[in-house]
Order: C-alpha cells, then structure tokens, then sequence
C-alpha cells in the first residue's frame, strides 16, 4: 500500500489485514501498552485544509502512539482563500521530510492530486475529502462491525464481514463517509442499503454495489446493523427536504425505530451526531463511543502498514 | 520581394480531399485551379509539393479565447492566432469576455487592431451581449456594429443570458444590422458549484454535478425565443444528447438557429477525470459516451452547423491544483482539425469536404465573414489550409504555440496535422511550422508604428 486515498483501492485481502493489524494494536491498548517504538524518527503531517478536531487528534493520537514525530499543519480556509497553492503547501511539506501526509482538504479529489504528482514524496492519506470519501472512518466502522458481529467474535483475525446485513442512512449524496463504506463494505462481504430521501441519493447510484431504498422502516428489521449519517440543517435551504422536523420524522433513529431493529443489531454514527435530527434514540446498542477508540486503533494501522510495510508487528 | 507579393503553385493536393489538382495563389486570390502537373510556374513562384495533402477553405473558428486585453499570462492576440493559424485557421472570433470586457466599440477595435498587427490570421472581434457580461443591461450593440471591427456576432460566453426578457430584446434589437447572439445556455441555479457531468462519475468523485438538464431548458426556450422573435440564434458549445434533439426538432420546424460543438466534447467523456486532473475541467463539462455519439451524429447529418474550439487559455497556476480551485477550460486551436478527422472523418461519419463545410464554410457564414469560407476557385480570397491525414504525431504541450499548456490531449497521439496555411494568399504555416517572415504582414503592408498608440493610453 503505498497511498490511503479510496476504499475502493482496498482489496478483501489488504482489507482484512488493515483490521487485524488494527485488532492486534488495540488488545496491546488494552493492556495499557499506549505506545509502541515502531515509527521512531518518521514524520507524521497532519495537514487540515478544513477543521476536524476529532479526526485531526485521532491521527494525532495514533502517530503518537507509534512513536512518529507530527506536525499539525491547520491551513484554516481553502488553499485559494490562504493565499498558498495546494502545489506550494505540498512542495514545503517535501522539504520539511515528511513521511506521511494525512490530508483533509473541503475539494474532492485533493489527496489525490497530492499523490499523483511529483510535488511530494511522501505517502497520501485521506482523512476526508470534500464530497468523495473518507476510508479511515470506513475502516474503523468496519472493524466496528466486525468486533461486535463477525461470527467467530471479537476481533477474529482474518475475517470479512460476510453476509452482514448494513444500513447507511441519510444524506447519502454529500457524504464521504457513505461513499468510502459503500466500496468498503461489499469488499468485506456484507450486503448495504442505503436509505434516504430521493433528493439525497446521487445521480446513477444504481451503479453502486448496493441496494438503494426511500423506506427506512421497511428494511430496519432486516438489518444487522444501522449507520446514521449526519445532516446538516443548511440542507434544508437548498431544498433537499422541506424541513429537520419532518426530515427526522421519516428518517431520523427514534426509539420505535430502534426497537424495530434486531436484538443483536448495533447502531453507528460517524460523528459528530445532530441529535434530535439523525437521532433522537440510540440506546445501549449504540457503539458510537467505542467507534472513537477502534479509530485510533485503525489509523495506526493505516500508518503502520504505509510505513513499516507488511510484516507482523514488533 | 515580401513572400506575400510572390506567387505560389500548390501542386497535387486533394481538393477537399477529392480531385488531385494544382493551386496557383497571386495579389492574396487564387488565380489557378487546374488538373494536377498542369499548373505553369512563374518565375520566382514559390512551390508547395502537397501530394497527398487535403486542401480545404481556411478554417474559422467562431470561438476563441485570445484573452488579450487583460490576461496576457495566459494567451496574447499574437500567441493565440499564431496557434490558429498551426491549427489552419485563417480567421478566429475572439470571445468578449476579456478584461476589460469587449462591451464597447473601443475595445472591439483594439482586438480587431491586434489582430491585424500580428498578421496570422483575421481576428473578429465578438462583442457582449450585456454591459460587463453582468445580465443586466444591454451593452452598446449597434456602436460596436458600426465600428471598424463591424461585430456581428454578440456572446456573453462564460456566462448565460438568463433573463428571457434581455434575451428577447437582444435577439431582436441585433436584426436590425444581420447580428447573431451567441448564447453560453446555463441555468446557473441548476448549475451552482457544479464540477463535472452529472452521472455516474460525478456521483463516484463525489464533485457537485453538471445537469444536462441545465444546458437543454435554456436551449429549449432560447429556440422558441428565436421562433418567435424571427431573429438569429447561435448555440455556442452544444455537450449533450438532449440539447442535439430539441436543435434538430428547431431545424425541421425552420427556425432561424444555428449551434457549434467543441473538437473536445466530440472526443472525450467524463471519465477522464477520475484521477482529479483539472487539465478536464471545462464548461460545459465533458459528458458521457452516449453524448459524444449524438454530437457526432448531428455534427455529421448538418443539425449542429459548426465544429468551433473554445479555445481557453490558462496559465500553469490555474490548472496546478484541486479540481475545484481550477478554471474551467482547455485550449484547442491546434488539434481541432487532427480531433475532427479522428472523430469523424476517419470514423465514416463525414467527408473532407463536409469538414470544409463544418469548419470554414457555415462558420463564416453564421458570423457573416463574406470573404471567407469560398470555394477552392479562381478569384476566391486566398485562404487555404493543407492537412496531412496520415501523419501520425504525439501532443507534447510545451511544444504547442499557445502561451498555456492546458490542452486535454498530452500524450495522445493524432493521425494527421497541418502542414501548410495561406491567408489571403501569404504563408502563415509551412511543413507545419509558423512562417515569421513578413509578418506582421496584412496585404503585405506592416501596420505603421502609430497605429495602436491610440490604445495604449
């Protein structure tokens, strides 16, 4: 692997390792082990074109954990705003010596200009990228889903999420996070439903490897598991539903509607929650918490496996 | 002797890619058309071998980009009609919006002036439709028609027209001197932030997406407008299927509409942009396949009238970073003509004699150049271009004659290219490379030192 820019890069195989590499790490955070030597005098760049805190201190945390030297580079605005080109910003990290560039950036596609130029040595990963995708926050759902719901258990090595029945829920078509679960999870073996309002689906999103549905209440005893995707109220000016009252009528996570799920489905959500809106009940199956901790865990393995390549952890 | 006084012999080119035949060129007309080898060679006549060359009417382009006055990092009139006249154009249209914008008589004059002071191909200046392209007011359209530039054609290209109530007024005011508007057909609310075609890429990309929709009801009612006002109308850079069917339901009914399609949405589609290269990005964005077969069907059966480059310039800055800080536009004067054999000539769809039709002869006739777009005749003007359809070559920017370096065609490789081009009977290209002597060399007289100094100020 020698960028994280998209799921859809992401075989079964190097999937799958990404989420044992992430178990290992994490039983070993059990233990109260919180750092490892592995990347001692490697740079970690944490460049933020948009504010994330809680994505920015994940990586953070995760670099550090490995023993990486970080840098936190907030550009604030957009390159254009800031004065300085994406193209210049890059060439500055190339002679700082970075090593990786974790890059969130509010265009589409930035990362992969990144690495797909010559303007920067070091490896790409996205850490969200406008409309198109954010795969750390899929990995970690995914190694979500798999803790709680893979056959042979907790952290079970090696192990897909084969026949897992998911739902992604809400504004599918401005959201990063559906787009990288929607390539990640059929490589994994599960079978997704994307749930929401016509006007928030994307054009030709029948091509996608998932079904597609308007009726939330119709699929929610089916499911095995539920992710609710964040809706902005400012959504509303622009006409994708007439109002977050009536949106949250029809597709917000209510307690009628998590008693419809099945005993052992659990419930996520990317962060950070509109709660009244996307969810007003999520109860104790929600994992949303714990997904904040296996986030941690998964980045360092997206590092580690950028970085130290693919042997077994020291 | 200037080159332009001397005679030339053209011998054994395929005229409009049919007879083999001679050429003789003298005082900026064609003097000779004779049966190949029958041509006599005066004394001093410079010789043109141009066996297994096509020779077409000098090309025009009805829409450019030569950015001057205002952006002269991105193109000058000088870099970008010499770029036309590689590509074999003899005249090229020169989009209002520059900086400041062509709204005036004043400033159609100066681009009109430059272009005759560079020498390699007539520039005609395309006035605004509205003052600033803003869509609010009208600019001065009957001044700049009256200029020494003589503006026909108005476009507030870049931009839509969107209030039907000034589209009306300028369809009709424009009768009244045989003027065309152009129309840039967006509905901007359809299209705010839009990125790339709506569809199946654009969902995966996830970059704001471009409806056909938006391109298709502006020309469904512009058309009407034009039915109803009995007045000329233009569609610049048709890109959709849809947009192909309602002007081809406008032809049968007879309405006075004519459209142009750029070479680049006749051969390139909207997945050229999966790895985020804003060398793609362009307004009205590439679209799909489905798209460029409709394009190229109403290109080849007459419904769209004209193949015209939108040639746009930028500089390295603005394509050098995400797809969404960079401008739109990609520059195109000099593979229009290897773009057309490709997708339609070599393909069956049209002959060369259908492209002298599509990008010399119904060009200067919807942008009412008399002079050019003739017939390959005796005492027709001089404007000629010889294109070479089996010499294969690969687009290397850097060694392209525009300024900027976003052409979409880097690394593709072409089946033919221009080898020679004559406006009014001087060389401006031969064995494909731009012929500097002479010029600036309008009818042979070089524009006098004072002639621009009234703009400088």
């Amino acid at each position: 692997m020698r960028h994280l820019l998209s799921t859809a890069d992401l075989d079964r195989n190097e999937a799958v390792a990404i989420l044992d590499t992430a178990g290992q790490l994490l039983s070993s955070d059990d233990r109260g082990v919180r750092k490892l030597p592995t990347l001692r005098g490697r740079t970690v760049v944490n460049l933020f074109f948009e504010n994330s805190t809680r994505t920015r201190i994940s990586f953070e945390a995760a670099a550090k954990r490995l023993s990486a030297d970080v840098i936190n580079f907030a550009a604030g605005g957009s390159s254009v705003s800031k004065g300085e080109s994406l193209k210049d910003t890059a060439l500055t990290l190339e002679a700082m010596g970075a090593d990786v560039v974790v890059v969130r950036h509010p265009a589409s596609g930035a990362p992969h200009r990144l690495a797909g130029s010559d303007w920067l040595r070091a490896a790409v990963v996205n850490a969200g990228d406008g409309t198109h995708e954010h795969p750390t926050q899929a990995l970690l759902d995914a190694f979500t889903l798999r803790r709680h719901l893979s056959p042979r258990g907790s952290g079970a090595p090696a192990s897909g999420l084969d026949g897992l029945r998911i739902g992604i829920v809400g504004d599918v078509l401005h959201s990063r996070v559906a787009r990288s679960n929607v390539w990640l999870l059929p490589t994994l073996g599960a079978h997704v439903t994307l749930v929401a309002p016509p006007t928030l689906l994307p054009w030709g999103v029948d091509s996608w490897p998932c079904a597609v549905t308007n009726d939330l209440d119709a699929v929610l005893p089916d499911l095995d598991a539920v992710m609710m995707l964040r809706v902005q109220a400012e959504r509303m000016s622009a006409a994708f539903f007439p109002s977050s009252r009536e949106y949250s009528r029809r597709y917000g996570l209510d307690a009628r509607r998590t008693a419809r799920l099945p005993e052992h489905a659990i419930v996520l959500h990317p962060g950070p929650m509109n709660r009244g809106v996307e969810i007003t009940a999520d109860g104790p199956r929600s994992v949303i918490v714990e997904q904040v901790r296996n986030g941690v865990a998964v980045r360092m393995a997206v590092l580690y496996r950028l970085l130290a390549g693919e042997g077994v952890l020291a | 002797m200037t080159t332009s006084d001397r005679t030339t012999v053209i011998r054994g080119a395929r005229l409009l890619g049919g007879e083999v035949g001679d050429l003789v060129l003298a005082d900026g007309r064609i003097t000779e058309v004779t049966a190949a080898g029958r041509a006599e060679l005066p004394v001093g006549a410079r010789v043109v071998e141009a066996a297994g060359l096509i020779a077409l009417p000098g090309l025009v382009d009805l829409h450019t980009h030569l950015r001057e006055p205002g952006r002269e990092d991105a193109e000058t009139v000088e870099s970008g009609t010499r770029a036309a006249a590689l590509g074999g154009f003899v005249a090229v249209f020169a989009m209002a919006n520059t900086d400041p914008v062509t709204d005036t008589a004043g400033v159609a004059e100066q681009v009109w002036r430059l272009g005759r002071a560079a020498g390699w191909c007539h520039v005609q200046p395309v006035g605004a439709v509205t003052v600033g392209i803003a869509g609010q007011q009208l600019a001065e359209l009957g001044a700049m028609s009256d200029s020494a530039a003589a503006v026909r054609m108005f476009s507030d290209d870049g931009h839509c027209v969107e209030d039907p109530v000034l589209m009306r007024r300028a369809l009709e005011y424009v009768r009244a001197f045989d003027g065309v508007i152009a129309q840039h057909a967006q509905d901007s609310r359809l299209t705010a932030g839009a990125q790339l075609h709506e569809g199946e890429v654009s969902a995966r990309l996830g970059l704001t997406g471009w409806p056909a929709v938006a391109e298709e009801a502006v020309i469904a009612r512009d058309v009407l407008l034009a039915a109803h006002t009995r007045s000329r109308l233009h569609v610049c850079h048709v890109s959709t299927r849809g947009s192909a069917e309602i002007l081809r339901l406008a032809r049968e009914r007879g309405m006075p509409v004519t459209a142009e399609v750029t070479p680049h949405h006749l051969l390139l589609t909207d997945a050229a942009a999966v790895d985020y290269d804003p060398v793609f990005k362009v307004n009205p964005p590439l679209r799909t396949a489905a798209d460029v077969a409709a394009l190229r069907a109403a290109l080849a059966d007459g419904t769209i009238d004209a193949v015209a480059t939108d040639h746009a310039p930028h500089p390295v800055e603005a394509k050098d970073c995400e797809w969404a800080a960079a401008a739109m536009g990609m520059t195109g004067l000099e593979t229009a003509l290897a773009v057309v054999q490709e997708a339609m000539v070599d393909t069956g769809l049209l002959d060369w004699a259908g492209v002298a039709d599509r990008m010399s002869v119904r060009p200067a006739r919807i942008g009412r150049l008399p002079g050019f777009g003739r017939a390959l005749a005796v005492g027709e003007p001089a404007h000629l271009t010889l294109y070479d359809p089996a010499a294969p070559w690969t687009v290397v920017p850097a060694e392209l004659a525009s300024r900027s370096r976003n052409t979409p065609f880097r690394g593709h490789r072409f089946p033919g290219r221009v080898r020679a081009t004559f406006f009014r009977g001087r060389p401006t290209v031969l064995d494909g490379a731009p012929v500097f002597e002479d010029a600036p060399g309008f009818d042979g007289a070089p524009v006098a030192d004072g002639a621009l100094a009234g703009f400088a100020s």
